[in-house]
């Protein structure tokens, strides 16, 4: 039964093989590149059921429900720096519901970008991106966590920027990969400083781990030069990694933008599963987070808890705020996606992993259903996403509307349906919070302009009559999406989507309707499995602690936020797509605010980016005349030596030689001239010699 | 004047006969006869020291003169053979044509 522990590895290596085949597929390899990405999917969500399996078995029959696997990667020094995977309650949840939200998204992909001419390409950063988030789920190394966390960040960019030939698209691409990359520098300070005090990068090592009571102590007992604790600094460091990829405030702005690319993306990446990473990374190294110098037994909260519990509730209140005034239906739920992260860290926060992860974990099928449902009704609107321009979309898409309404009762924390549970434990144990009620008010606050906006949201989609004219879907046709929508029908007509798309959003409105149940007060069997605690049926529970007067009054606020959207939309229906907004008439001016996200953009073009433009051109002025300037100099001096060199050479050693080398030409020239070649000329010189010998030996004789 | 001097005379002439050939005449093959002269000069000089020597009955002069003769037939053998081929390759035996050696 160990057999899984070892070869957990292959839950993302699965997709990531897929993704490197399809990779090398043509761009018409369609139905191999979508089979692959499904089937390697389909296969890592069965070996994750068996994870899951095997934690409830060691749980049933009373073992540690931690396993992990540790392998030594490299040497560096004397320290062998060791990679590994971990499964525990909290890996085999994460697992389970990122395969299967995963496969249902790919399934739905297939409708949604059948028309798509890079069908292939779009599969494979999906593929990648599965692995890359798997990866991130398993790993017990920070560092191997933090390198599949980059991984998730570039396939995020790559699927953002899909449709790159869309300038806003390529923008929005940027944007978010750079504003996560803010958060990462703080990141991996932390990993770097963790790794300085504690010698170790692996989460748990059989009490060697970092995030184990030996090494804790040692980060507890030491403190900075400002007297912080350097437990606290590190916890905090790696917060702010979760708060660019969660995008939290205030580095929410790109994840609103990042609705540019296609609506499965939306809905996998920006709203399901990679943005749930951060969460995710805060209840991972959670004993980190919650360490504190405490006594023992007083109810103590971590200054790095305290943190995630403020900027969690500003988050929620914030995203909450400023979804109640857009208009594209891409956005309204991608400043919701904003806020229920918000909520999520508010309650890792205030009460703990099982609270956070469970409202995660919700809101992965009800988001994601969300987000598949405003695909489907793009796909059926021609690529119409602005929601003053629907409308009557309840009657032609009866499947898209079921299920859009399942997910929205739900992410308003409608009674009995998931969210409410998780929303409402969350609520709960910010009531009982000990620092401050005052991010309880918050949530709540939230709670109620959730439940607000999504109303409102339905009644601009699916009530009343159709406001697409014929115009919208003319000019619609500059949006990458609508040349898919072309033939479907002959005069622009709304239609429901095909089968592969109903089909995961009816098994995704399932899980939204039920998941709830596993973590009631009266049997809360998510929460005592992430704790490891025991579990017992109890329905008494709900009349302890005070839950039933939270509860009762979180249903109130969200029968007054659907009250409140029923008064301002629903009573009169909408008629044009130019009438002014119902809550906008009431103060334009706050509308305006709320419109442009509290000008955050504005704020960050304006400071931030402003600054960065400053130091640009001085980095500019000084590579232009400073830098450059200098390299010339340099330049013109080893111009300057080579010329010297070049008259010396031509003009001193050049001559010498060349003196010596006439000399030898000359004399060779004069000695060619008694090789003549001919016979005869040296028989002359032969007889002439003889002669004169002759004559001399004459002479002497003679003398 | 003796009779010895007379044949030295006669082989001097000869050899200067030979000796002009040699180095004037343009045609190869006139130049292998002039060659061929002088060594024959040189030949009677060896008769006529022997004839007119202090050992006349010791036929060494006749010895000398047959073997330059044997070996000036096999010299000539190999001359003309050279100048044959010169004449295969070149298609001349003119001597002044005959420069490729030229430096």
């Amino acid at each position: 039964m160990n057999w899984i522990v070892e070869n957990l590895w292959l839950i993302p290596a699965l997709p990531l093989f897929a993704a490197g085949i399809s990779a090398l597929t043509k761009q018409k390899g369609r139905k191999l590149a979508a089979s692959l990405a499904i089937g390697s999917m389909g296969i890592s969500f069965l070996l994750a059921l068996c994870a899951f399996a095997h934690v409830l078995a060691l749980r049933s029959s009373g073992q540690a429900t931690q396993q992990f696997f540790n392998f030594p990667w490299f040497q560096f020094g004397n320290d062998w720096l060791s990679l590994g995977w971990v499964l525990n309650p909290l890996t085999a949840v994460m697992l389970v519901m990122v395969t299967f939200v995963g496969l249902l998204i790919f399934i739905f992909s297939v409708g949604y970008m059948e028309h798509d001419e890079n069908f292939t390409r779009f599969f494979c950063f999906l593929a990648l991106f599965a692995s890359a988030m798997l990866g991130v789920i398993i790993s017990n190394s920070l560092l191997l966590l933090f390198m599949c966390w980059e991984i998730v960040g570039l396939t995020s960019y790559l699927l953002i920027g899909f449709w790159y030939f869309k300038p806003s698209a390529a923008a929005a691409a940027k944007k978010a990969f750079i504003t996560t990359r803010i958060g990462d520098l703080p990141f991996f300070l932390g990993i770097v400083w963790l790794y300085s005090q504690t010698g170790t990068l692996l989460f748990y090592n059989n009490g060697a781990g970092a995030l184990e009571p030996a090494a804790i102590t040692h980060l507890l007992s030491q403190t900075t030069a400002t007297g912080m604790c350097v437990a606290t600094g590190i916890a905090l460091l790696i917060f702010c990694g979760a708060i660019g990829k969660s995008g939290q405030f205030p580095l929410h702005v790109w994840l609103p933008d990042a609705m540019e690319g296609p609506t499965p993306v939306s809905a996998l990446i920006h709203a399901a599963t990679m943005v749930a990473a951060g969460v995710f990374l805060v209840a991972r190294v959670y004993p980190l987070m919650s360490a504190h110098n405490g006594v023992a037994g007083v109810l103590t909260t971590s200054t790095a808890l305290q943190a995630v519990t403020w900027i969690g509730a500003i988050t929620a209140l914030f995203g909450s705020l400023v979804a109640v005034a857009q208009f594209d239906i891409k956005r309204i739920l991608a400043y919701s996606t904003v806020s229920q992260l918000g909520y999520m860290m508010m309650g890792l926060g205030v009460g703990g992993v099982a609270v956070g992860m469970f409202h995660l974990i919700t809101h992965a099928f009800f988001k994601a259903l969300l987000f598949l449902g405003a695909g489907s009704i793009i796909h059926g609107c021609s690529g119409e996403q602005d929601i003053r321009k629907m409308g009557g979309i309840r009657k032609l898409m009866p499947i898209t509307f079921a299920t859009y309404a399942i997910a929205m009762l739900a992410l308003c924390g409608f009674p009995l349906f998931s969210g409410f549970w998780s929303k409402d434990e969350i609520l709960h144990a910010a009531h009982h919070w000990n620092i401050s009620q005052l991010p309880y008010y918050m949530g709540a606050f939230a709670a109620l302009l959730t439940a607000f906006y999504m109303t409102r949201q339905v009644f601009y989609v699916f009530a009343g009559r159709s406001r697409l004219t014929q115009e919208t879907t003319d000019a619609s046709h500059t949006d990458p999406h609508a040349h898919a929508a072309d033939h479907h029908h002959g005069s622009g007509a709304i239609h429901e989507s095909p089968a592969v798309m109903t089909v995961p959003l009816a098994l995704l409105s399932v899980f939204a309707l039920l998941l709830g149940f596993f973590g009631t007060p009266a049997w809360p069997w998510f929460q005592s499995f992430l704790d490891d605690s025991p579990l017992a049926v109890n329905f008494g529970a709900f009349g302890e602690g005070g839950i039933l007067p939270v509860m009762l009054i979180s249903s109130l606020i969200v029968f007054l936020g659907l009250g409140l959207g029923w008064y301002f939309y629903g009573r009169r229906p909408i008629v044009s797509a130019e009438a002014p907004d119902a809550v906008g008439k009431l103060s334009p001016s706050i509308f305006t605010v709320l419109g442009h996200a509290f000008y955050f953009d504005a704020l960050y073009a304006a400071t931030f980016i402003r600054l960065n433009t400053l130091l640009s051109k001085i980095s500019d002025w000084l590579d232009r005349w400073v830098w450059n300037g200098a390299v010339k100099t340099i330049t013109s001096l080893v111009f300057g030596f080579a010329h010297l060199d070049n008259f010396l050479d031509t003009h001193v050693v050049n001559s010498g030689f060349d003196e010596g080398c006439e000399g030898v030409s000359l004399s060779g020239q004069v000695l060619s001239r008694l090789q003549a070649g001919r016979v005869q000329g040296y028989l002359k010189i032969v007889a002439g010699a003889l002669i004169v010998f002759t004559i001399l030996l004459l002479w002497k004789a003679r003398a | 004047m003796s009779q010895l001097s007379g044949y030295l005379l006669l082989s001097a002439f000869l050899f200067s006969i030979g000796l002009a050939g040699a180095l004037t005449r343009r045609n190869a093959i006139l130049v292998l006869i002039g060659i061929e002269l002088m060594l024959n000069a040189a030949n009677l000089n060896f008769i006529a020291f022997w004839r007119y020597g202090p050992h006349p009955e010791a036929l060494t002069g006749v010895m000398f003169a047959i073997f330059s003769i044997s070996v000036a037939a096999a010299e000539a053998a190999v001359g003309l053979s050279i100048i044959l081929a010169v004449y295969r390759h070149s298609r001349t035996t003119d001597l002044d044509k005959l420069n490729s050696m030229k430096g």
